[in-house]
């Protein structure tokens, strides 16, 4: 096609501004991100001080509520607002961690066997639908109940289980571009099969995992949620999010704020990382040869 | 009587970049009319065009865009569907991606006849078998329940043909219907093309970049540069004397066979086809031409250098290279 | 007798494609007992269809693909088992689609910089002169050497790839359809080019293609292959003059001449499709042949030395 009729690949760039959902997501990220961050900053008090005097206080706009605790206080007396913002850093680092980790190791295997093919591939496709048997609740539970539960343990079990998306879509975009004459050239050219796979493989499916990355995310975020709050993930008394809904079951019909308070968090933060993917989708485009 | 098909002043842009800046051309029936240009000039843009195909964001505009007489220029996508595939049908260069992998060879011919004329199944059945017969496929009923993806690029091809002709057009559109294929292969289809025009009485508008075919099948030929039709003239004309520069610095860079001196470069066109932005006026050739003057900046009026030949040129009669 | 640049002897190539778990795998041979020498200093056109195995070829002489039977000489030396290097520095490609045969990702320099930075000792400075030589050699300036090939014409990228292809001054380049993609115009620039590369560094070119009088224009001599095998191999002249294997003769009446008046040839071929999966018996080309006679479908034909290069034909015996 014409270089007169192809728009510029700037316009890409740009359209994703006009996009509403693109916005937000990035939008809802970054801020989830700034507070995790500065959360020692921004909380106004420790998160762990209990106080049993102030117990299930109501948030500040609700009656009973008041301005000390602008959130409200849990059962032990703990400031909500507080748990809130160091919530969200456990939910951004086990996020990002356990992305990390499952993406060094789907990559690896999914590239391995879209470039090898042959046994390699065979390997590679086996392990892949044999992780996807594994139920990921069991695999926790069995863990939890051997080694107990701990931040780390829920990063290494998420990070060694989610692996597989990533597998599949390395592989595939591999194999796309294994066959391209690029790849050919750089044979000719003298290049070992490390740098080839380095150079010339890897930063052309990128952009396909940077997508899987941020579905990834959401993904664990929600997984150590669930986990937490059947007791599988996170120990009290970190603030996580899903733990803290876990705690707040029995009060849930009397003092409904408790539970809806982190809820809602979960759900903002899960959507934006998800709008966030889209929008990375729509503008690093699809086409692998061009 | 009226021309099958009558473009004057046919414009298309696509937010702000003009495709194709004011072409006009003509298609009687039972003649062959060829558009032939390099990539980006704009001439597959004009089928679509033409067809109502254009994709989201494309505009049209033409003085005059008439089919057997009709103006069509006003008709909404209704009844442009009821008028293609039926009395204008169109071929596309890649067979694979314009036949649907998921239907057979026979549901998706017999659609195009039920859909048109309400004709029943078994009627319309015999009718491919028919065409399929035609166009030089053996074992037709065979075929019919086939996927396009067991059937061979020629075979693709002849089924597209068949599949244009279901409802018999007056006017058959075919956007580089060889260039896929085998070079024995396209000389196959060519005639049958060939044949089928003097049979069926159909008009054909034949885009290529292929000057060869455009030298042994057109009876016209309109050569397109960057949006414009830069000559025009019936096929011995424009080879005997071709007027534009452009048209005569592609056919230099042809090399025939048995006409080839091995040691003396090919003809070729220095430089690339540009970018034309908005509101570009004067001869878009002029930066890789070899006689430009300072007058090409301006409007370029259409001449006529000929008989029934005109050049967008104002480069007088027996200018040498 | 200076060595040969490339010389082929008995390669063939097989594929199995798998049928399922319970018929046995399709064999499909591609390349079936090639033989060719090409003389250091000229160009051998390979000319034929889809299914004919020029392509495969190719990629066994670069080293892409091992064949699966027969071996390849390349200067002399055996290149099964050859030091990757060592091949890089002997013979290069050019490849048909100027689209994909660049890293979208790197810039033009770095595309041309890669053979030397895979040789592995040669100093930054040095590669930075060698690219500015190459992309001057092949007309394109320092600045579009900074680009990305998406910023880039086909024809321009094309010459990305040539000098990516002549950086390390190799003795041998393989163009498989270099100009099959690009627009006519721009088909002679690159053509213009590579003759004029040859001629002032002494390359030797294996030249594919399937457009006839391109190669014509460029090749010293001419291999015609059919489902895997050199069924003529001659002068490019004598080729073009008096083609004496059908198939060959029904490929030159097929090519569309820019003359106008004479219509399209009927090439009589029928309708049968070249299919490597199902050879036919005898001449491979016989089920297609206008002149098929007696011996055709039962026994091979031998190959015919003729005074200006061979034919396999029943006819030529």
């Amino acid at each position: 096609m014409s270089a007169v009729l192809q728009p510029a690949g700037a316009g890409n760039r740009r359209r994703i501004w006009r996009n509403a959902g693109a916005i937000l997501g990035v939008g809802i990220v970054g801020f989830i991100t700034f507070v995790a961050i500065f959360a020692p900053w921004l909380a106004p008090y420790d998160p762990f001080t209990i106080d049993l005097g102030r117990r299930v206080i109501p948030p500040m706009w609700m009656e009973g509520g008041s301005p000390l605790n602008l959130l409200g206080t849990d059962q032990l007396g703990r400031d909500y607002l507080s748990r809130l913002i160091y919530g969200a850093r456990v939910s951004m680092i086990i996020g990002v961690a356990t992305v990390i980790t499952s993406g060094i190791i789907g990559t690896f295997l999914g590239v391995m066997g879209g470039f090898y093919g042959g046994r390699v591939d065979d390997a590679v496709m086996f392990a892949i639908t044999a992780r996807l048997s594994i139920p990921v609740v069991l695999v926790a539970l069995a863990v939890a109940g051997l080694l107990g539960t701990s931040f780390t343990l829920v990063i290494l079990v998420l990070g060694l289980l989610l692996w597989d998306r990533f597998a599949v879509v390395a592989r595939s975009t591999t194999m796309q571009i294994r066959n391209l004459d690029y790849v050919a050239a750089a044979r000719c050219a003298g290049c070992s099969p490390m740098i080839v796979l380095l150079k010339e493989v890897l930063p052309n499916i990128a952009t396909h995992l940077a997508v899987v990355a941020t579905l990834e995310m959401a993904l664990a975020i929600l997984l150590e949620a669930a986990l937490s709050f059947l007791g599988l993930g996170v120990p009290p008394p970190l603030p996580s999010w899903g733990l803290m809904i876990s705690e707040a079951k029995e009060y849930m019909f009397f003092s409904p704020w408790i539970i809806m308070i982190p809820g809602i968090a979960l759900f903002v933060l899960v959507l934006g990382v998800n709008l966030l993917g889209d929008a990375l989708r729509d503008m690093l485009g699809t086409d692998l040869s061009r | 009587m009226s021309a099958l098909l009558e473009i004057d002043d046919l414009r298309v842009t696509f937010g702000g970049t003009a495709a194709v800046r004011g072409i006009s051309l003509t298609v009687e029936k039972g003649e062959t009319h060829c558009l032939v240009g390099e990539s980006g000039c704009g001439k597959s843009v004009t089928s679509l065009a033409v067809m109502g195909l254009l994709a989201k964001g494309g505009k049209r505009e033409a003085a005059r865009l008439s089919f057997a007489g009709e103006d069509i220029r006003d008709y909404d996508e209704k009844r442009m569907s009821r008028l293609r595939g039926d009395r204008m049908a169109m071929i596309f260069q890649e067979p694979m991606t314009s036949l649907n992998p998921a239907y057979t060879v026979g549901s998706q011919m017999t659609e195009v006849l039920r859909r048109h004329r309400g004709t029943p199944r078994a009627q319309a059945v015999d009718r491919a078998v028919e065409l399929l017969t035609r166009v030089g496929i053996t074992a037709p009923g065979l075929r019919l329940g086939q996927f396009p993806h067991q059937l061979s690029g020629g075979l693709r091809q002849r089924v597209m043909i068949a599949m244009a002709l279901m409802c018999d057009p007056e006017l058959l559109i075919a956007d580089e219907p060889t260039t896929a294929l085998d070079v024995t292969v396209q000389a196959q289809i060519l005639r049958l093309l060939a044949e089928l025009q003097k049979d069926l009485g159909l008009g054909i508008l034949l885009i290529t970049h292929d000057l060869g075919i455009v030298a042994r099948v057109a009876d016209r030929v309109s050569v397109m540069y960057a949006g414009k039709v830069v000559e025009s003239a019936p096929t011995a004309e424009l080879f005997r004397a071709p007027r534009h520069p452009y048209t005569r610095g592609l056919l230099s860079c042809v090399p025939v066979p048995g006409k080839v001196k091995r040691d003396e470069p090919l003809g070729s066109i220095p430089g690339v086809v540009p970018r034309i932005p908005p509101g570009f006026i004067g001869c878009a050739f002029r930066d890789r031409c070899g006689f430009a003057e300072a007058a090409c900046a301006a409007d370029i009026p259409r001449r006529n250098v000929g008989p029934a030949h005109e050049a967008l040129c104002i480069l007088p009669e027996g200018a040498r290279a | 007798m200076s060595v040969p640049a490339i010389e082929v002897r008995g390669l063939r190539r097989e594929f199995r494609a798998s049928q399922g778990l319970f018929a046995a795998p399709r064999r499909v041979i591609a390349v079936d007992d090639v033989n060719f020498s090409v003389p250091a200093g000229s160009v051998l056109g390979v000319v034929g269809e889809s299914g004919c195995g020029k392509t495969t070829l190719a990629r066994m002489i670069l080293g892409l693909m091992e064949p699966s039977a027969g071996e390849v000489l390349v200067d002399g030396k055996r290149l099964e088992g050859m030091d990757r290097r060592a091949r890089a520095r002997l013979i290069q490609p050019v490849f048909q689609d100027p689209f994909s045969s660049l890293n979208p990702r790197r810039r033009v320099r770095d595309i041309i910089a890669m053979p030397l930075v895979a040789q592995g000792n040669v100093t930054t400075s040095e590669v930075d002169r060698r690219v500015a030589e190459s992309l001057e050699r092949v007309g394109l300036s320092t600045e579009q050497g900074t680009r990305f090939p998406s910023q880039l014409s086909g024809g321009q990228r094309q010459r990305v790839a040539i000098a990516r292809a002549l950086v390390l001054r190799p003795r041998i380049v393989v163009c498989d359809e270099p100009t099959s993609a690009l627009d006519v115009s721009v088909q002679a620039q690159i053509l213009n080019l590579l003759a004029e590369l040859r001629r002032d560094l002494g390359l030797t070119y294996l030249f594919i293609s399937h457009n006839l009088a391109v190669v014509e224009h460029v090749a010293s001599e001419v291999a015609v292959m059919y489902l895997g095998r050199i069924v003529e191999k001659r002068e490019s002249e004598a080729l073009f003059r008096d083609p004496r294997h059908p198939y060959t003769r029904a490929l030159l009446d097929s090519v569309l001449t820019p003359e106008p008046g004479l219509g399209v040839p009927d090439v009589g071929l029928g309708d049968i499709m070249p299919d490597p999966a199902n050879i036919p018996s005898g001449c491979r080309f016989h089920p297609r042949c206008p002149a098929c006679f007696a011996p055709c479908a039962a026994t091979t034909p031998r190959l015919t030395t003729l005074e200006d290069g061979l034919v396999e034909c029943h006819l030529a015996g």
